[in-house]
């Protein structure tokens, strides 16, 4: 009963905040409200009982990346114009739609599998056990770790100034 | 009622909407990249979902969303220095007069 109240509150709360990130006119409040959005997911994620990735989208999500965004849009001065739409909105708005009748159509009519087993917790012994044992995800995991260091060397030589 | 795993997917799927409306429709390209994140988290929240309805003795679900995070920190990253560029060199972001390789 108290999870499907956390849950309705915080789903009200995404779709407002990112309803807000898409409508509100400042870019400023738009990225605050990003970060709204976020932390309200990393509640969804304690109501799945994912107790590491709640506090993975907090440090990196709420903590890096959206400070990030918000000094993007202070280096960039073009919030004195504000977060205007172009000509697209009608047919995006179809477009986006007629997606959404698919997704919930095909989520609607699946007979989903339901495991009745009782969710791990806490998650981040069993994690580790998956990224670094045998049989885990050691690979990917190195891949990822490639992927930050080409990212790194890429966002330098991009944004330096000549 | 109670919550299951419809819930979860449903509001995934208004997440994923409402960042691909964004990402279609605004021109300024900060925005646009903020309506991609949105996208993003709308897709781990449908995997954590998986994870936790169909197979909660693995978390397979959750070490996919964990990754999804990792490209994620990388692709803003490398998208605000490219729009950062961009802007040292035409003064603008907003997507309309960014047309350099528009024909």
């Amino acid at each position: 009963m108290g999870l499907a109240v956390a849950f309705w509150i915080l789903a009200a709360i995404i779709v407002a905040a990112a309803l807000g990130v898409i409508f509100l006119k400042n870019v400023f409040r738009a990225a605050l409200s990003l970060v709204v959005c976020l932390v309200a997911i990393a509640g969804i994620f304690v109501t799945l009982s994912a107790d590491f990735l709640a506090v993975v989208q907090i440090l990196v999500y709420v903590g890096a990346i959206s400070v990030v965004i918000i000094l993007a849009i202070m280096l960039t001065r073009e919030f004195t114009r504000g977060s205007p739409f172009n000509r697209l909105k009608i047919p995006a708005f179809i477009i986006t739609a007629v997606f959404f009748g698919f997704v919930a159509y095909a989520v609607l009519g699946t007979k989903w599998q339901i495991s009745t087993a009782a969710p791990q917790t806490p998650t981040t012994h069993a994690l580790g056990e998956l990224l670094f044992g045998p049989n885990g995800f050691i690979l990917p995991l190195e891949i990822a770790a490639v992927l930050i260091l080409a990212v790194i060397i890429g966002a330098i030589v991009i944004a330096r100034d000549r | 009622m109670t919550i299951g795993l419809e819930h979860y997917l449903i509001l995934a799927g208004i997440l994923f909407s409402i960042g691909l409306f964004g990402s279609f429709t605004k021109r300024n390209a900060i925005v646009i990249l903020i309506s991609i994140e949105l996208m993003l988290n709308g897709v781990n929240v449908a995997l954590v979902a998986f994870s936790r309805f169909i197979t909660p003795e693995i978390l397979t679900g959750q070490i996919f969303a964990l990754f999804v995070m990792v490209v994620a920190a990388a692709e803003v990253a490398v998208g605000l220095a490219i729009i950062i560029s961009i802007y040292r060199n035409r003064e603008t972001i907003d997507t309309r007069n960014i047309d350099l390789m528009k024909w």
